[in-house]
């Protein structure tokens, strides 16, 4: 028999395709033959692989065409994943390492610096001297001749600081007091009163300890006065008292109100005292006075971030430093004769006066301070 | 537990290849299978591959007639997808975090060791019939696959007449038997 009509029969036979008879006649050949029973064998396992192997590719097909389909008409949603969450998955472990590795570092290096670094209280303290607006105007000045290419003829103005504050008269032959912060490192001190007149000065003694400073007003336009119509307090304060503050925060004198909020000023500073009051900067220097026209201190700063914590320094600090200025030999050569004898005014002409009287009387000893 | 009705169902659609059955598996594992491939470093064609697998394993089970589910339909094919995918993973040198920690709801080894077996033997065919070349691959797909039978494969191909198709069949099979059988043995008794 041809032996592809033996694999034809074979295949008809493993399908149940033959008629009984045929069907009859090929299994006795099936057994007599061991050869055509080894094909038939080999032959189903084969037919069989075929069958599955169809199965498993229609399966596929059917699978990946219903996908589409289902993709296609929405009915099932990719979920977002972009190219960097693809990225992220693949290196988050990578990410995890090297935040790890950058966090240990940074705490490390912080621990380290906090372990080394001096400890300084942080100053969180605001002068209130002002800057003068003058700088401002000139450095304006110069930038637009820069700006214009304009030759820079002429002396260019220095740019020297001009600070701005308060001070007060505290002996009639023109001694006035301020803070020692609104002086600075200036050598040329300017005054000016409320009524615009401005006098020269000389610096006496600069206490920075005690931020107080004292001046001399030098001009002969200068008419000293016969008495002073406030006194400086030497005793102590009271918490709650009322007190009222003049200074020139503009250029203009400015008033204001408040209370003894705590006799210790900043982190527990027993030199100063603490008050509420609007200050603003050009309020440093200025006199604090109670109800009686004493000045109980000098306002010099206030608390940055704080409402309403603004410091004086308690008026005794005054005395302390003119002593300390008497005994200090080396103020001794340039001398003046009337420097050992300032006397603080003791007694208080205001003291039974309406508010609005104090102020006219006080406010003409209240100066503008300059330093440039 | 025993699967309900309509899980019964579905898997004797599956086993027929019926489309509305398959699509209706589609719409309700998919996006589970998705969330859980992306969910641990996969992408979307990873999920795909992962899913549609497990279908064939399920569907080639269900083919077998002796198939019992002893869990939940979605048990199984979330069980089968966490095994593909810890698989893939591994030979994608891949990190796969928390996944491999998970306990494992139903034992699916045995399932994915037959499914992987055939695979090997049905990647041995593909290449055994892609080495026949043309017309020898499409004349046995068109017979063995796809069922037609010898007087329309005549006409398809342009034989003359069935005979001469039937001889080029014959060639053609005892060829392809040669190279599978050849690939069969070594493997099964290597």
């Amino acid at each position: 028999m041809d032996e592809r009509l033996i694999l034809e029969s074979i295949e008809r036979y493993i399908r149940g395709e033959m008629l009984p008879e045929e069907r009859k006649f090929f299994e006795d050949l099936r057994k007599s033959n061991p050869g055509i029973d080894q094909l038939v064998v080999e032959h189903t396992v084969f037919l069989h692989m075929m069958e599955k192997f169809g199965d498993r590719k229609n399966i596929k097909s059917t699978l990946q065409d219903v996908h589409n389909e289902l993709f296609e008409t929405g009915q099932i949603k990719q979920s977002k994943e972009t190219k960097v969450r693809r990225l992220w998955l693949k290196y988050r472990k990578t990410v995890a390492v090297a935040a790890s590795i950058a966090a240990i570092t940074a705490l490390a290096i912080s621990g380290i610096t906090s372990y080394y670094a001096p400890r300084t209280p942080i100053n969180q303290l605001q002068a209130l001297n002002r800057q003068y607006s003058e700088l401002a105007r000139g450095q304006k000045s110069i930038n637009e001749r820069l700006n214009n290419k304009l030759p820079l003829k002429g002396p260019v103005p220095v740019e020297t600081e001009i600070k701005g504050g308060t001070g007060f008269m505290i002996d009639p032959k023109g001694y006035i007091v301020t803070n020692a912060h609104v002086i600075g490192n200036s050598t040329i001190v300017i005054v000016q009163n409320n009524k615009g007149q401005e006098f020269s000065t000389r610096i006496v003694y600069i206490n920075a300890a005690a931020d107080l400073a004292f001046l001399k007003i030098v001009d002969s336009s200068f008419k000293a006065p016969a008495v002073l119509p406030y006194a400086i307090n030497k005793g102590n304060i009271e918490l709650g008292e009322a007190i009222f503050t003049l200074g020139y925060p503009r250029d203009e004198i400015v008033y204001g109100e408040g209370y003894l909020s705590a006799k210790t000023g900043y982190r527990g500073d027993s030199l100063t005292c603490q008050i509420a009051v609007a200050a603003n900067p050009g309020n440093s220097g200025g006199p604090v006075l109670d109800k009686n026209g004493e000045v109980i201190g000098v306002l010099s700063n206030r608390q940055e971030h704080v409402q309403g914590a603004v410091f004086a320094i308690r008026s005794k600090n005054i005395f302390i430093a003119l002593d300390d200025m008497k005994k200090d030999s080396s103020l001794n050569s340039k001398i003046d004769s009337s420097l050992t004898s300032i006397h603080l005014p003791q007694t208080s002409t205001v003291k039974n006066l309406d508010r609005v009287q104090q102020i006219k009387k006080i406010q003409e000893f209240i100066y503008l301070v300059k330093s440039y | 537990m025993t699967t309900d009705s309509t899980e019964q169902e579905l898997l004797r659609g599956l086993a027929a290849n019926d489309r509305k059955a398959i699509e209706t598996i589609y719409r309700t594992y998919y996006s589970m299978v998705q969330t859980l491939v992306i969910n641990n470093s996969g992408t979307s064609d990873d999920a795909r591959d992962i899913f549609q697998e497990a279908i064939i394993v399920l569907y080639e089970k269900a083919k077998s007639g002796s198939f019992e589910l002893h869990a939940q339909l979605k048990t199984y094919i979330y069980a089968v997808c966490r095994r593909l995918w810890l698989k893939k993973l591994a030979v994608y040198k891949r990190f796969s975090g928390d996944l491999a920690n998970a306990r494992e709801t139903i034992a699916t080894e045995d399932d994915l060791e037959i499914f992987e077996h055939r695979t090997k033997d049905f990647e041995m065919m593909e290449e055994a019939l892609q080495n026949l070349g043309e017309p020898c691959k499409e004349l046995l797909e068109s017979y063995y696959i796809r069922k037609k039978n010898m007087s329309e494969i005549a006409k398809e191909f342009g034989y003359t007449n069935a005979e001469n198709a039937k001889n080029q069949k014959y060639k053609c099979l005892m060829r392809l038997k040669k190279i599978f059988f050849g690939h069969y043995n070594n493997n099964n008794n290597s």
